[in-house]
């Protein structure tokens, strides 16, 4: 069994997860998620030998289409949506999400 | 008047339709009278979370000008309120989150197209936990709706706007979505009716993600007909949506003329004894009452054992999360929703600017439930914890599959039809009451989750009332893509119990 969750594993799992957590947040969620995992741990008790995984309840029957070109969003519909979009009659260059740096 | 013979709380679909079909009353008369009772009445509840006002009249204007050539359409003129976590093009769609602030979708969900072609009138969206994540819809960012029957108390969640606004009167049908009982929950503490279809039955193209293996979108109505009614319209194969199943829609309607002689009623005794909830001893007795009440109906009741159903709370809250953390990895302040500032990354800094946005961005924009799931997901999938966690949980999710269909076969199992447990262990509980304990909360989801896991379908029917005047809900669950029998033995039980169209405030 593991170990009780501790707030360094909270930390951990925040940046994987890509959250700014504040140290109230940490402070809050710690033992919260550490009790939701020990109720958790009486699956370990269960003797799933011969038991399939079950991913999806469809069953796994991949449909398969023509890979055809049809119709999708309209850029500029889709664009307006975004906290920095630059739309294509804004400018030269248009047509695309603005974010911050990226590299460095 | 509009609707002066029959009170906007007991009204159903069907009359609507039939009334604006036949021309007694027109769609702007139904359309008016419905936003008059929001207008006045969700200041109550908090149930919408947008009012389409103008679009609406609109439309209904639209059928009433189109009546003889749309008649037949199945919704002709009924109001229909969508829960907010389902696209409707040019029209807010926030997953009552922060973080989709002023989203707008450029589509309409598969279920909301349909709704429009069958001649229903969209008049708004609904509240819930943030990406329909709680049972109590206290994790909404626009505060918590409120159960009709009692103010002080929760409607259930994720669907609770959608349950409140029909259990109020202020919509005689909703559009929800269930991942882990959240239609069934919601309908269950509201008194009205609730129905998850089979995993696949219903496109989930529009549906802004939870957990792509459990999610399921379907109605909420005040009777079985109308959750008939619904389903016919929101059933179907969708290209859109790759699991959406081909398996021909049968004609629900049909399917309720149709009494519940002979049909075969699992009932898991052992189950209902093991659960760590506890069951409140007034849910049990209603239980046991319906359980006469199918008898008298002509039902037979079977004992049958599901020996890992009492695991599927652990499951579903290692599953559910893993699925979640994956499909919210999406909202990053880049193509919708709200964005906050990166900080600088000056020279040292090993965070780039790109991810102190994305970080900050999802720990403003996120509620602390979603921020709770989200890790969990993470640490279920992380190395050197997957096996433990979410590969363990999947196999035991295989084990409770199993035991349903041992349950239904009929050569080496008791082969019932349908099996019947309450909704939830308890009636409605206060607002508060389990803010500060998630896990406690979980565990109320005890019946739901392993429809969802197993991805049969279920539907929750009143069952009648605690003394303190709280609904109690049956829950019945049923063969995939057998949701006809489903709705046929609610059907029965509604009409021989007599216990649905109550409103609130009018019960003796």
């Amino acid at each position: 069994m593991p170990d009780r969750l501790t707030r360094a594993d909270v930390e951990r799992i925040a940046a994987l997860a890509h959250l700014d957590l504040t140290p109230d947040e940490i402070d809050l969620f710690t033992p919260q998620l550490a009790d939701i995992l020990e109720y958790a741990e009486r699956l370990q008790a269960v003797d799933v030998s011969g038991a399939d995984d079950v991913w999806h309840p469809g069953g796994s029957d991949c449909p398969r289409r023509p890979d055809s070109v049809r119709p999708s969003l309209d850029r500029e519909d889709t664009l307006s949506n975004a906290p920095d979009g630059v739309a294509a009659a804004a400018s030269e260059q248009g047509g695309f999400f603005r974010v911050p740096r990226v590299i460095g | 008047m509009a609707g002066a013979s029959r009170p906007a709380e007991t009204e159903t679909a069907g009359s609507i339709r039939d009334d604006v079909r036949t021309g007694r009353r027109s769609a702007v008369e139904v359309c008016r009278h419905y936003l008059d009772r929001i207008a006045d009445g969700d200041g109550r509840w908090n149930a919408f979370t947008a009012v389409f006002q103008d679009e609406a009249l609109a439309r209904a204007a639209e059928i009433d000008r189109r009546r003889d050539e749309w008649r037949d359409r199945p919704l002709l003129g009924v109001p229909v309120t969508i829960k907010d976590v389902i696209c409707t093009r040019g029209q807010l769609t926030t997953a009552a989150s922060r973080i989709l602030t002023g989203f707008r979708p450029p589509y309409d969900a598969t279920v909301a197209a349909r709704l429009r072609e069958a001649g229903a009138v969209l008049v708004g969206k609904t509240n819930c936990d943030e990406f329909a994540m709680g049972s109590s819809t206290e994790h909404s960012a626009y505060g918590p709706s409120r159960n009709p029957w009692d103010p002080a108390r929760t409607p259930g969640g994720s669907s609770g706007g959608a349950a409140a606004a029909v259990a109020a009167g202020l919509t005689p049908v909703s559009i929800g979505s269930d991942t882990g009982g959240s239609i069934r929950q919601p309908a269950a503490f509201c008194g009205i009716v609730g129905l998850k279809p089979t995993y696949g039955r219903v496109s989930r193209y529009g549906l802004l993600a939870f957990a792509s293996s459990l999610d399921q979108i379907g109605p909420l109505t005040r009777t079985v007909g109308d959750a008939a009614l619904v389903l016919g319209v929101l059933a179907g194969h969708d290209p859109c949506d790759a699991t959406s199943a081909e398996a021909p829609v049968t004609d629900y309607a049909a399917a309720l003329h149709r009494d519940a002689a002979g049909l075969r009623v699992g009932v898991p005794a052992a189950l209902l004894e093991r659960t760590d909830a506890g069951i409140d001893a007034e849910v049990l007795n209603a239980y046991r009452k319906a359980m006469g009440v199918l008898q008298a109906a002509g039902a037979v009741l079977i004992d049958i054992e599901l020996p890992h159903a009492e695991y599927a709370v652990p499951v579903y809250y290692l599953v559910a999360p893993a699925e979640a953390s994956s499909n919210l990895a999406r909202y990053d302040g880049v193509r919708y929703g709200s964005r906050a500032g990166a900080t600088d990354g000056g020279a040292g800094d090993e965070t780039s600017a790109i991810s102190s946005m994305y970080d900050r961005t999802r720990d403003a924009g996120f509620g602390a439930e979603v921020k709770r799931r989200i890790m969990l997901g993470t640490y279920a999938l992380s190395a050197g914890y997957y096996d433990a966690y979410y590969r363990r949980a999947q196999r035991v999710r295989g084990l409770i599959r199993r035991d349903y269909s041992r349950a239904f076969d009929r050569d080496a199992g008791p082969g019932v039809d349908v099996v019947a447990m309450p909704t939830t262990p308890a009636p409605a509980f206060r607002l508060g009451e389990h803010l500060q304990d998630p896990l406690a909360m979980y565990l109320g989801d005890v019946f739901t989750v392993s429809a969802n896991l197993t991805g049969l379908p279920a539907i929750s029917a009143p069952a009648g009332f605690t003394a303190g005047g709280l609904p109690v809900g049956l829950q019945l669950v049923g063969r995939a893509f057998d949701e006809a029998t489903l709705l046929r033995l609610a059907h029965a039980y509604e009409r021989t119990a007599a216990t649905g169209r109550k409103a609130p405030g009018t019960r003796d």
